[in-house]
């Protein structure tokens, strides 16, 4: 993967989301940005809201009102594979990659939109296909080495672990090309030394210029891994800054332990 | 070994001519090998890009009917005196009508079509074909109706330099449809090992995550469509120019329906599946027919699908190839026991 | 005007049957997820039962009707029992091909048994029509009308007012809380199946002695039940037989005043036309979780 200097600037800008279903609101007002670079960290209890603010600013879930724009784009209307191609990518917690494909056929499915064939270089085998076929090749195994699941290329993905599946899952998403990373709860049900890889991976995504968010229960990893942290409770926002500064707020200590006890 | 397997069998098939002689059974050959064709191209957007379309004959249909009036000439008022007049055509010119003609209409069933999804999907693929069949029944001026068009004359294969050779015999015909079908198979062969074919196939299993990573759902859906219509329609046009009569029974839903047992039965998603079937269900009829009458053999086909589904679920050729797998593999252990493996066995 | 009379009261009396067929297959479908090719078959086996009781025994034609609708329910619990439960898969694809299966299998069984030639069953109604100023009925028709209204409104109490009918809404919104509530899915299934079939075989003995008796009846019957499911919404009684009376006055109208020849075309047009552009039917609502 290439290495990029970020620029600082923002990339992901939230602007009043809301999403009501029916009378339910899911998500208040919701206001924040993600810098070029960054790695943020999206909590909050359970049924703060999330998935579904996970959804809307991966384009999966239309927003009542606001918008979400990527690099200046916004991404109403816009369908999966467009949101894609402006570079955004996710990940899935549950039907995380293509079961029935190798390992290594998952990922060179996931690099789709680093092909430049057609249909009639496929059709008429012309040379440049062979060419580009290989370079797809080539970069699988990069991005296999990349999250060290290079010797299980030739195995049936849904006969892995679980903890490797979630690799996989990363991986193809890396595929993609991202430059911007949405993790999707990427170390949930995961052991240590799992956790702990995926850590590392996150780490030097982060080194080639990607800018990451994460939704994570995890509070050790995601404190770890985050510059910032945005707190949600109850659709919206409650605190917003660096890790340290976000585990010594009240108000958030308060949204997950309950109004019932003080702490010091 | 198993690269030898496909060789053998195209030599076999190329010498057929020369060691059979009985007619019928040259004439069953041809036929199924044209609903080979049909069912290969069928699988293409069953078995690999996983969408149930049980309306594919209507692009068999229409490439049969394209070829036919394209080479025959048509005298058609469209609308308030606006006349459309053709002239006849090289029959060969007809054949590629037939393939651009099956695509297009393809493209528009397919863009229609895949507004939805699942069942609704599959009701909506015959719909299509029902009124396709209806329009052919009705639209006499064009079609002649049940009349039928006759008189469809054979291919004339122009060389030049050496003048042309037009098709009158079976011999001629079988190797010609023997051509047809190794280009449909390179076609299709070549797709699904592409990057195209691998977003089909992603469609197929996990039309979502597909999409997140880029891959444009409609397009590619639409795309297999196009591919799988025009070779169909190529193979309509093999069928009008063999048979030389074709009227709106050939949009009857039970082609659709032995093109799909065809493809189930092989196995849906394999290269091999859809010739497996194709020559299993091009041959019953001629093993059975001296003591089961039409119905019977139907009845008998009908129950063999249920049996499949339920026996081999993924089909002929995928069980084959579990069992050659699987006899490697006891063969391997046996002799890791047996404690006279080498290094490089099970390769 | 009084030709669009005829085809009005010619509409409403096949579409009352229409919506038994559409009823039908709206709970399997609808509760079952099952794509049911087969559906025609037992509209087809329901007249040819009502020919072998009334005119090849010789019995009598009301007893026909009755028997062909018990078998018809039999012949549906049968085929739930013996094809779709061992499947245990919801694969929708491998339960279409059965079903395709199942329907190939029973329609050559026809064919075989009573042969290709179209059958007439005899009825005891006379044959001078019933003339209400410009409109002509004859007997049997009004007698099929009614007898279709009775059975319409049976299938709504049934669905809205028994136990029974309970169990079938409540696996049809959500088939694992209500097996969680000790609905024994099972069984719903296998009775949703023979309700349904009942239904398409009454259709079937209804219509076989007002139009001819043939082993392909069925063909465009399972399509059209297709095109008043859709229509109506999917697991819709009240849409289904709506969507009935609907198709019955689109082809009458349509066969009447544009080409008889395209008659049969108008449901395939409904079909394409409701999917494209209205998918969840003319009649869903909100709570019908299709």
């Amino acid at each position: 993967m290439q290495a990029r200097v970020a620029s600082g600037e923002v990339v992901l800008s939230i602007e009043h989301v809301a999403v009501h279903f029916g009378g339910l609101v899911a998500l208040a007002d919701l206001n924040f940005s993600v810098c070029d670079g960054e790695i943020v960290g999206l909590i909050g209890p359970n049924g703060a809201g999330k998935t579904t603010a996970f959804n809307v600013f991966t384009g999966f879930l239309k927003p009542t009102t606001g918008e979400v724009r990527y690099r200046g784009t916004s991404l109403n209307g816009l369908k999966p594979h467009e949101i894609a191609d402006l570079g955004l990518v996710r990940t899935f917690q549950r039907t995380s990659i293509f079961h029935d494909h190798s390992v290594f056929d998952n990922v060179l499915t996931g690099l789709h939109r680093r092909g430049r064939s057609t249909l009639w270089d496929t059709l008429l085998a012309l040379p440049r296909e062979k060419v580009a076929e290989r370079e797809l090749v080539d970069h699988a195994h990069e991005i296999l080495a990349l999250v060290g699941l290079d010797r299980r290329a030739a195995e049936v993905a849904g006969a892995l672990p679980y903890g490797e599946q979630r690799l996989l899952g990363i991986a193809l998403a890396l595929a993609a090309r991202p430059s911007m990373l949405l993790l999707d709860e990427p170390v949930s049900g995961m052991n240590l030394s799992e956790t702990a890889k995926v850590m590392k991976l996150i780490d030097s995504i982060r080194g080639s210029g990607v800018t990451i968010l994460v939704v994570e229960h995890d509070m050790p990893m995601v404190m770890q891994v985050s510059d910032r942290i945005v707190v949600l409770n109850y659709g919206r926002i409650i605190a917003e800054g660096p890790p340290a500064a976000i585990q010594k707020n009240p108000d958030v200590i308060r949204a997950y332990l309950g109004e019932g006890k003080r702490r010091a | 070994m198993k690269r030898a397997l496909p060789v053998f069998w195209l030599v076999l098939l190329l010498t057929v001519p020369l060691w059979l002689r009985d007619q019928y059974l040259l004439h069953t050959l041809i036929t199924t090998g044209i609903f080979t064709i049909a069912a290969m191209s069928l699988n293409l957007l069953l078995g690999y890009t996983g969408q149930l379309s049980l309306g594919h004959v209507a692009f068999f249909g229409i490439g049969a009917y394209a070829s036919a009036l394209t080479t025959l000439g048509f005298d058609v008022e469209l609308f308030a005196g606006f006349r459309v007049v053709h002239q006849p055509w090289p029959a060969i010119v007809g054949f590629f009508v037939a393939i651009v003609v099956a695509g297009v209409s393809g493209y528009m069933i397919g863009r229609l079509s895949f507004k939805v999804r699942g069942a609704y999907f599959v009701i909506v693929t015959i719909s299509f074909a029902e009124v396709t069949r209806l329009v052919a029944l009705n639209w006499v001026e064009l079609t002649q109706g049940p009349l039928a068009l006759t008189n469809i004359p054979p291919f004339t294969l122009g060389f030049p330099g050496l003048g042309t050779y037009t098709l009158w015999n079976k011999v001629a015909y079988y190797y010609f449809v023997l051509a047809a079908g190794l280009g449909a198979y390179v076609v299709i062969s070549r797709l699904v090992g592409s990057r195209i074919g691998r977003a089909m196939i992603a469609l197929k299993n996990n039309e979502s995550l597909a999409s997140s990573v880029g891959i444009d759902v409609t397009r590619y859906l639409v795309l297999a469509a196009v591919v799988s219509a025009a070779v169909a329609g190529g193979a309509g046009s093999l069928y009008a120019h063999y048979l030389k009569i074709i009227d709106p029974d050939i949009f009857l839903f039970v082609y659709t329906v032995t093109m799909v047992i065809m493809v189930i039965t092989g196995g849906k998603g394999t290269l091999a599946g859809p010739i497996v079937g194709g020559i299993i269900f091009g041959f019953l009829p001629v093993i059975v027919r001296d003591f089961a009458a039409p119905a019977m053999q139907w009845i008998l086909y009908g129950a063999l699908m249920i049996v499949i589904v339920f026996v081999l679920p993924q089909g002929v050729v995928p069980a084959v190839e579990h069992w050659v797998t699987n006899r490697a593999r006891r063969k391997l252990a046996a002799t890791i026991l047996a404690g006279t493996a080498k290094p490089g066995d099970g390769r | 005007m009084d030709q669009f009379l005829q085809h009005l009261v010619n509409a409403v009396i096949l579409g009352g049957t229409y919506a038994l067929l559409g009823i039908g297959l709206t709970l399997i479908f609808g509760i079952m997820r099952v794509v049911n090719f087969a559906h025609g078959e037992l509209y087809a086996f329901g007249a040819y039962t009502v020919y072998l009781v009334a005119a090849a025994l010789g019995l009598d034609f009301f007893l026909g009707l009755a028997v062909a609708v018990i078998a018809g329910a039999l012949l549906g619990a049968l085929i739930e029992i013996t094809l779709l439960r061992p499947l245990r898969t919801d694969d929708i694809d491998t339960v279409m091909l059965v079903m395709i299966g199942a329907w190939i299998v029973m329609q050559n069984t026809e064919l075989m048994v009573w042969g290709g030639v179209a059958k007439a069953i005899v009825t005891p109604f006379p044959d001078t029509p019933l003339v209400i100023g410009p409109v002509s009925l004859s007997w049997l028709r009004v007698f099929v009308l009614l007898v279709a209204l009775v059975l319409i409104v049976g299938s709504y109490l049934l669905i809205h007012r028994t136990k029974l009918g309970k169990a079938m809404r409540a696996t049809f919104q959500d088939r694992d809380t209500a097996a969680l509530m000790g609905v024994n899915i099972k069984g719903i299934y296998t009775a949703t199946f023979a309700i349904g079939s009942g239904l398409a075989a009454a259709a079937g003995a209804l219509l076989g002695p007002v139009f001819l008796v043939t082993p392909t009846m069925g063909d465009l019957a399972s399509l059209k039940a297709f095109a008043i499911v859709i229509l109506g919404g999917l697991g819709n009684i009240t849409g289904a037989t709506i969507g009935g009376f609907i198709l019955a006055l689109v082809e009458e109208l349509g066969a009447g005043y544009v080409s008889s020849g395209y008659r049969d075309a108008m449901g395939f047009l409904i079909i394409i036309a409701v999917l494209l552009f209205k998918p969840t039917g003319l009649f869903a609502r909100a709570e019908r979780v299709g």
